[in-house]
């Protein structure tokens, strides 16, 4: 995220909530404010805000948008397969 | 640091920043919008990436202007090794901190899009990458890669807009390249919507197997540019455009002459030689000596001193040492010493255009006061004419600009109306040598005459000349009644001459000296009837002076006569009579 935004607000919930129904405490979310921290969006090729960023199980996924559209964020999760 | 270009009003007001790519600013008139972005569109392979890696290393090496160069294809090892193509070391300057690279890749199977977002994540590295160098300038190569990679072309076209009112906003001159893939269109996704201020389009295309590259200005908000297609090549030594339209015909005209370096040749030109800064074209067929003359030349103005260089089509420059040693010009100690160099390569090397920038380059590198094209009709094997006049109007124009004389050597095929080949290039010429053989009683022997030569009194005469040791010597030519006469025939000519002129003195001689001998003889006539009238003379007088005598001898003995008489006749006459005297 690159500073409190609508989009990143929601982003953030959006995320918490799925997690928190469909991982229960198997997750860890780590929020990079590219603001405070530019370099890192270059080593993570970062582009588009919000992005989420997988790193496990691998391969590494990014997921980008507000994670409003829930079942693309499962899909991309792999919690769920492509309907 | 940009220069505000000074042609017009407008441009006044519009600030530049140079590009430092040779021949656009002056293209451009000073560069490219500061502050504002500029669109550089072109097929694949044309150059775009080139063009914007150079305009960034000179910002940050010429003007103190550090660029971000946002890359959005290419790898940075990639980067770099195509920079070191054109020999800018990029890895010195990014240690310098005078150019950022950054490379934008994302993989579309990684991406999934879930909801609204957008490219702040980009913003904020270019943002970084500016602030890192305090950038003043800023590429984007080529930012329509995102919409092969980023699922919604609708934010992505929202997100470019926002991009670029807010580089407007940081006052960086920025530089877009775009790839067409058709003719009507400039880019793929349409982002020339958003650059309104500057488009420049390169292309590369291939010609008979000649590949050239073209540059177009197609729009520059606020200023005068040129508008034709202009050549450029790219090499070592990075771009080069050729801004060739903005010559004019407003070159000054010396009065001053140069010697041609063979003095009877200085003595057919008006006795001067060529004009200085004027164009000479020498014609003729293989083996006439064309060379022979343009060394000459070469040879003469370097002893001035003067730089010169020469430009070898056909020939190596070791060659034309050779030949020319051959003939006692020695050429290799101004090799030496720096005031003749050689540029040899064939035309068909990188064709006709890309033979104009070189010759551009090298002569603005090198400042020559002489320069020699031989042969100019080389070009004509990967041109055609019309082609080949335009790129020598060009280039004639360019050197006379220069001030610079220029030498032309043009091969005419044997057989050919000497003439009639050249037409359409001599006109750009101002002196006009034709060299060619003649044959006569089984034998060629050389010969040149001035076809033309503007502003001077030239002579009309046809002179053969011969390559001896010592050069190129003209000879004088006898015209006997069928024609002019050379070689062994003008020989036979010139002992016929010798031999009558001999025979004439000889007779006037023989006629002087029967005129001194009748001379004498009526002289001697003359002493010889003097001396006869002397002798008559002096038979006269003695004869008078005798008869004087006689007569004086006379009246003596008649005086005396008398005396003796006058005894009786005066007695006589005392009386009155003469005693004795009868009375009559």
């Amino acid at each position: 995220m690159a500073g409190q935004t609508p989009k990143s607000v929601r982003a953030f919930a959006n995320l918490t909530q799925i997690c928190e129904e469909h991982l229960q405490g198997r997750y860890q979310i780590e929020v990079i404010d590219l603001i405070e921290h530019p370099h890192l969006a270059r080593g993570a090729q970062i582009v588009a805000i919000p992005t989420l960023v997988i790193d496990l199980p691998e391969p590494v996924r990014k997921i980008i948008g507000d994670l409003s559209n829930t079942d693309r964020v499962l899909v991309g999760l792999a919690l769920q397969q492509l309907a | 640091m940009s220069r505000p270009s000074a042609t017009t009003r407008a441009d006044k007001i519009l600030r530049k920043s140079l590009t430092g790519i040779r021949g656009v600013d002056e293209i451009t008139g000073g560069g490219l919008p500061t502050g504002r972005p500029t669109l550089v569109s072109g097929g694949a392979g044309s150059g775009k990436t080139l063009f914007a890696l150079e305009f960034l290393v000179r910002g940050a090496t010429a003007y103190g202007e550090p660029g971000v160069f946002m890359s959005f294809e290419e790898t940075i090892p990639d980067l770099t090794k195509n920079a070191a193509s054109l020999g800018f070391n990029l890895g010195r300057l990014i240690s310098q901190k005078k150019i950022f690279l950054d490379h934008v890749h994302i993989t579309r199977s990684d991406i999934a899009e879930t909801g609204e977002y957008d490219l702040d994540g980009l913003f904020i590295r270019i943002a970084d990458a500016v602030k890192q160098v305090g950038a003043k300038r800023i590429v984007l190569d080529t930012i329509e890669a995102l919409f092969g990679e980023l699922p919604n072309p609708n934010i992505l076209r929202a997100e470019i807009r926002r991009l670029f009112g807010w580089l407007k906003d940081q006052g960086l001159t920025t530089v877009i390249t775009a790839e067409r893939d058709r003719s009507e269109k400039l880019t793929r996704h349409g982002i020339e919507e958003f650059v309104s201020d500057c488009v420049i389009v390169l292309d590369h295309r291939i010609r008979e197997e000649i590949s050239t590259r073209r540059l177009r200005i197609v729009k520059y908000r606020g200023s005068t540019h040129g508008t034709n297609e202009y050549p450029f090549l790219i090499d070592e030594c990075g771009f080069s455009v050729l801004p060739i339209s903005s010559l004019g015909l407003d070159h000054a005209a010396s009065t001053a002459r140069i010697s041609t370096g063979i003095a009877r040749l200085d003595g057919m030109l008006g006795g001067k030689g060529y004009f200085k800064g004027s164009s000479i074209l020498l014609s003729g067929s293989s083996g006439t000596g064309k060379t022979t003359v343009a060394a000459h030349f070469v040879d003469a103005a370097c002893r001035r001193g003067e730089r010169c260089l020469y430009f070898a089509f056909e020939e190596s420059p070791r060659q034309v040492i050779r030949n020319m040693r051959s003939v006692g010009i020695d050429l290799e100690p101004w090799l030496r010493k720096g005031l003749l160099e050689f540029h040899a390569f064939r035309p068909t090397y990188g064709g006709i255009e890309e033979v104009l920038l070189l010759a551009h380059r090298h002569i603005a590198t090198y400042e020559p006061r002489v320069v020699i094209v031989d042969p100019m009709t080389s070009l004509l094997m990967v041109s055609t004419l019309a082609e080949v006049r335009s790129m020598l109007t060009r280039l004639v124009d360019f050197l006379k600009t220069e001030g610079v004389t220029s030498v032309f050597t043009s091969l005419t095929a044997a057989g050919m109306t000497l003439e009639a080949s050249e037409a359409d290039v001599s006109s750009l010429m101002d002196t006009w040598l034709l060299l060619k053989t003649m044959e006569v009683g089984g034998e060629r022997n050389r010969a040149l005459y001035v076809l033309k030569s503007r502003g001077m009194p030239h002579s009309n005469q046809i002179r053969e000349f011969l390559l001896t040791n010592d050069g190129l010597e003209l000879l004088d030519v006898y015209l006997g009644s069928d024609g002019v006469l050379t070689g062994s025939a003008r020989m036979s000519q010139e002992g016929r001459e010798k031999a009558a002129g001999t025979a004439r003195r000889q007779q006037s001689a023989g006629r002087g000296r029967e005129l001194e001998r009748k001379r004498k003889i009526l002289e001697a006539r003359l002493t010889m009837l003097r001396a006869e009238f002397e002798v008559e003379a002096e038979r006269i007088r003695q004869s008078i002076s005798d008869s004087a005598l006689i007569d004086q001898g006379l009246r003596h003995d008649r005086g005396q006569m008398m005396t003796s008489r006058a005894a009786d006749t005066s007695a006589y006459t005392k009386r009155g009579t003469a005693p004795g005297a009868r009375p009559r």
